[in-house]
């Protein structure tokens, strides 16, 4: 249980500085810097978050103030003051190094910020030129700290690669056990925090702000990362994981509560929709490995078929169900198709069962656009799609109205979302139960090796296509609410890539992005892919571009997803001995020994 | 073609297949082969590269369908489905290993009890009262074989990070959580070192003690002299010969089949005739699987 403190020899800094004045540099940078976040940083409130005033910091400010606070607080760790050792079991200078750089990188981009929308650098007053030099102190001064880990060759390292080697940490060895009410008000506390930043982020009014937010969060997450504190927060949450899924459902219920605006709530519905329907094609895709590229079209059978029974003027059949049987309409609907298409593609393995399902999903959205009276029989309205769907009403409570709940107020975005929330609820009961039974092993075994799970006797069509119908169900349920919540239901919201997240490949993007076989790689990863669209405007032309390079990006830094599969992390990163178990064996020694007949 | 059988009548009968005949296209893999295996009995079955061997046993196993001939276990007909097969009772493991190799050891001894086991979708979902209590039985058991196999201690690794002998033990232990009553192995020590492969049939004969009639394709012939009861010879797809280990080593139609040149002393011209046939048939049979024959001469002797 030792952590790398100043005295521990590291590895060579990137900039040769002493060691001790790096970490004064660094610890006097970001005070500079967050003493210049109460000054004003610019004279006019032309731009936008009012950063005009001193006394107190507003806007992109705050977040230059939280980042340098954290460099203080992690750097001072660094100095091995009592009580701050737990912020750093795992590295200690290269969190530090990344707050710093996260600092500067905040404080830079609003000052370039303020500079172009303004119209120059005369526009920028002295309090965002002190937090911008002593940011730029502190990044400087925290590369000249020693680094966590040796570099891997000594000989040949290059500059980026000892700039990236200075950046990585060791991981942290395991931690005592606490008692457990305190592991517990951990990680309660670490979904109240987390929920704070989720709730900041969909609040964040500008463009520039959300960028600041979102520069702060990716230093801010990857220094905690780097610092270990995110994999003692992972083992805490794994060894009490209903009370994590309590404390996670609580924290989503909370989250309408900080909206006030109804475009906010909105797009956390949308956001729960997309998860959901991510997560019901996990099953498919990460537990039994079956490659769905038409997804979408399954929750377009849902939402379509909710909306034909949901009394919707539009509607060619004129009946109004209860929402309880529209659901059930829904996922029925949903399970037909997934069996019927399932039952003939599910005999292909691999690309061939991908380009199928490719095609299966196109044909849905043709089908529906064609099933408009002309060209075929009138169902759907053709492009039109099913408009009015009107709000639901559950004993008198009606969703599109506002509702004062406890002093809050409540749009109708909050009350579908809060709806939509019981059926993620549903989704990861169902996604956890399945997966940790019989028949979850058999569709992992399946995606492993076909053959070799035949053999041990299973049904592999049978399982396959179990799991295809589940999935197929799963975003049914989904669509239901989706119909609702969109008012309208057209053939253009369920193709194959569109500008809109839940089309197919944005769902298996945000499945690969999450982690596959994960129960939060999902919600995370289509959480970020709703998100940064949602709140970058102004990039909607390059969108899709901009996906497929972040895609990129990430399978060649984090082939696993953000959210490991303790398995998938393996699988790629071979040398990582991340894999022994807990040591419930008391001799490992002989482990080795038979290796020789290998 | 003579085959000179050794039952005994009095052991019931596990597995019989008769006729079993395996064609790909014009090639015929496997040629009208009987084999009976009776319970309590570990039978060895070898031959050359490309003999046929592991073609047989995926016929046996229902991952190929015969063209002819058929396959009954204690009785019944198999029918032509690995998963069916397995639910009968014959369980396998593979020649080269197919372990479910990102899932734990002790998962995958746990997808091994599948088909003894009922759970469904519904049971898991809502945890109907059976699962938690067939779930706590299918652990308990699949610890016990982990246990009786020795890698109890590493249930909870990857298979992947096994060594490699582990591996294959742990293929037989996967093998026998569907409770066979046959267990086929495919080359069980290949590529083991001499200690590995004594371990290896220590723990076969342990695993007839517990009833179970094991049918075991070899190369090492110190190993399946010492274990099987019975030894069945397979060359270009036709079964040879078949009995006790000192019948299968003294014919000379095994030796000329392994060793490729005519027997020691004065051959006649028909055994020469023979052989040549045979060496010229193997080459054009087994295409480029045909690198065989002198690895093993010295086991045969």
């Amino acid at each position: 249980m030792t952590t790398n403190h100043t005295t521990a020899p590291g590895a060579a800094p990137f900039l040769a500085i002493p060691a001790a004045a790096a970490r004064i540099g660094t610890l006097a940078g970001a005070a500079v810097a967050l003493v210049g976040t109460f000054l004003a940083w610019t004279w006019t409130s032309e731009f936008p978050g009012d950063l005009t005033v001193t006394g107190y910091p507003g806007g992109l400010q705050v977040l230059t103030l939280i980042s340098a606070a954290l460099t203080l607080l992690f750097a001072l760790s660094g100095y091995g003051i009592r009580g701050l050792g737990w912020l750093t079991p795992g590295g200690t200078n290269s969190p530090v190094r990344l707050l710093a750089l996260g600092t500067f990188g905040t404080t830079g981009y609003t000052i370039g910020a303020i500079a172009y929308d303004l119209g120059g650098v005369v526009n920028l007053e002295p309090g965002a030129w002190v937090s911008g030099i002593g940011a730029l102190i502190a990044a400087a001064a925290a590369l000249g700290l020693p680094g966590d880990q040796p570099l891997p060759n000594t000989t040949a390292a290059g500059a980026w690669q000892r700039f990236r080697n200075s950046l990585g940490a060791p991981s942290a060895p395991r931690a005592k056990a606490l008692p457990d009410w305190a592991e517990i008000l951990i990680i309660v506390v670490s979904f109240g925090i987390g929920l704070q930043i989720f709730a900041y982020g969909i609040d964040t009014d500008y463009t520039e702000l959300f960028i600041g937010f979102l520069i702060t969060v990716g230093f801010g997450f990857t220094a905690l990362h780097r610092a270990g504190l995110v994999s003692r927060l992972t083992t805490l949450t794994t060894k009490h994981r209903n009370i994590t899924l309590a404390a996670a459902l609580v924290a989503a219920v909370c989250f309408p509560f900080t909206q006030q605006k109804e475009e906010y709530a909105l797009i956390g519905a949308n956001i729960l929709i997309f998860g959901t329907v991510a997560l019901g094609l996990n099953v498919v895709v990460g537990l039994a490995g079956l490659l769905d590229l038409g997804y979408v079209a399954f929750l377009g059978v849902g939402a379509y078929a909710a909306a034909l029974v949901s009394g919707s003027t539009m509607s060619a059949i004129g009946v109004e169900f209860p929402f309880w049987a529209a659901v059930l309409t829904g996922a029925a609907a949903s399970l037909v198709f997934g069996v019927l298409i399932g039952a003939p593609t599910l005999r292909l393995r691999g690309d061939y069962l991908a380009i199928v399902t490719l095609g299966f999903g196109e044909i849905f959205r043709l089908t529906v656009n064609n099933l408009n009276g002309n060209s075929g029989p009138d169902l759907t309205n053709g492009s039109q799609g099913i408009p009015s769907i009107p709000d639901l009403n559950f004993f008198g409570f009606d969703f599109g109205l506002k509702h004062d709940i406890l002093g809050f107020t409540l749009g109708r975005s909050a009350n579908y979302y809060l709806l939509m929330l019981v059926f993620t609820a549903v989704v990861v009961l169902v996604f956890r139960r399945s997966g940790e039974s019989r028949i979850g092993r058999a569709w992992v075994a399946i995606r492993e090796d076909e053959t070799a799970a035949t053999a041990m006797g299973i049904n592999a069509f049978r399982l396959k296509l179990l799991a295809f119908a589940l999935g197929a169900t799963l975003a049914g349920l989904a669509g239901t609410v989706q119909a609702h919540v969109n008012y309208t239901v057209t053939p253009e919201q369920y193709q194959f890539a569109g500008s809109v997240p839940p089309n197919s490949a944005f769902l298996l993007a945000a499945v690969i992005l999450g982690g596959m076989g994960t129960l939060s790689g999902p919600l995370v990863g289509a959480a970020l892919l709703y998100l940064i669209p949602a709140k970058l405007q102004f990039m909607q032309d390059y969108q899709l571009f901009l996906f497929g390079v972040a895609l990129i990006l990430l399978m060649r830094l984090r082939p696993e997803g953000l959210v490991a599969d303790r398995r998938k992390q393996l699988e790629f990163h071979e040398t990582d001995q991340l894999d022994l178990p807990e040591p419930r064996q008391s001799e490992e020694t002989d482990a080795g020994i038979a290796k020789a007949g290998a | 073609m003579t085959t000179m059988t050794t039952t005994t009548k009095t052991a019931t009968t596990v597995l019989d297949a008769s006729g079993v005949t395996m064609r790909f296209g014009g090639l015929t893999a496997v040629r009208n082969v009987d084999l009976t295996v009776n319970a309590g009995e570990i039978v060895g079955l070898i031959g050359p590269n490309g003999a046929g061997k592991t073609t047989f046993f995926n016929c046996l196993t229902g991952l190929y369908v015969p063209t002819e001939g058929k396959v009954s276990y204690k009785g019944t007909v198999l029918p032509p489905k690995p998963h069916l097969v397995t639910q009968a009772g014959i369980a396998r493991t593979f020649q080269n290993i197919r372990l479910f190799a990102n899932m734990t050891v002790l998962e995958n001894v746990l997808v091994g009890r599948h088909t003894r086991t009922k759970e469904g979708l519904w049971s898991a979902l809502l945890r109907l009262p059976g699962f938690t209590k067939a779930e706590n039985a299918s652990r308990e058991r699949a610890m016990e074989l982990l246990e009786f196999i020795g890698l109890a201690d590493k249930a909870d690794h990857l298979a992947r990070n096994l060594p490699y002998g582990d591996q294959r033990k742990l293929e037989i232990a996967r093998a026998l959580a569907s409770d066979p009553g046959l267990l086929l192995l495919d080359e069980p020590t290949a590529g083991m070192n001499p200690q590995e492969t004594r371990v290896t049939e220590e723990l076969i004969f342990a695993i007839r003690d517990q009833g179970i009639a094991v049918l075991v394709i070899e190369h090492d012939m110190r190993f399946i002299f010492n274990l099987c009861d019975r030894v069945a010879v397979l060359v270009q797809g036709e079964k040879l010969v078949e009995g006790t280990s000192d019948v299968v080593q003294s014919d000379e139609r095994v030796v000329a089949a392994y060793l490729g040149t005519p027997f020691e002393g004065a051959p006649g011209a028909e055994e020469v005739a023979e052989v040549e046939a045979a060496e010229a048939g193997a080459t054009k049979t087994a295409g480029s699987s045909a690198d065989t024959t002198s690895t093993e001469e010295e086991d045969t002797r």
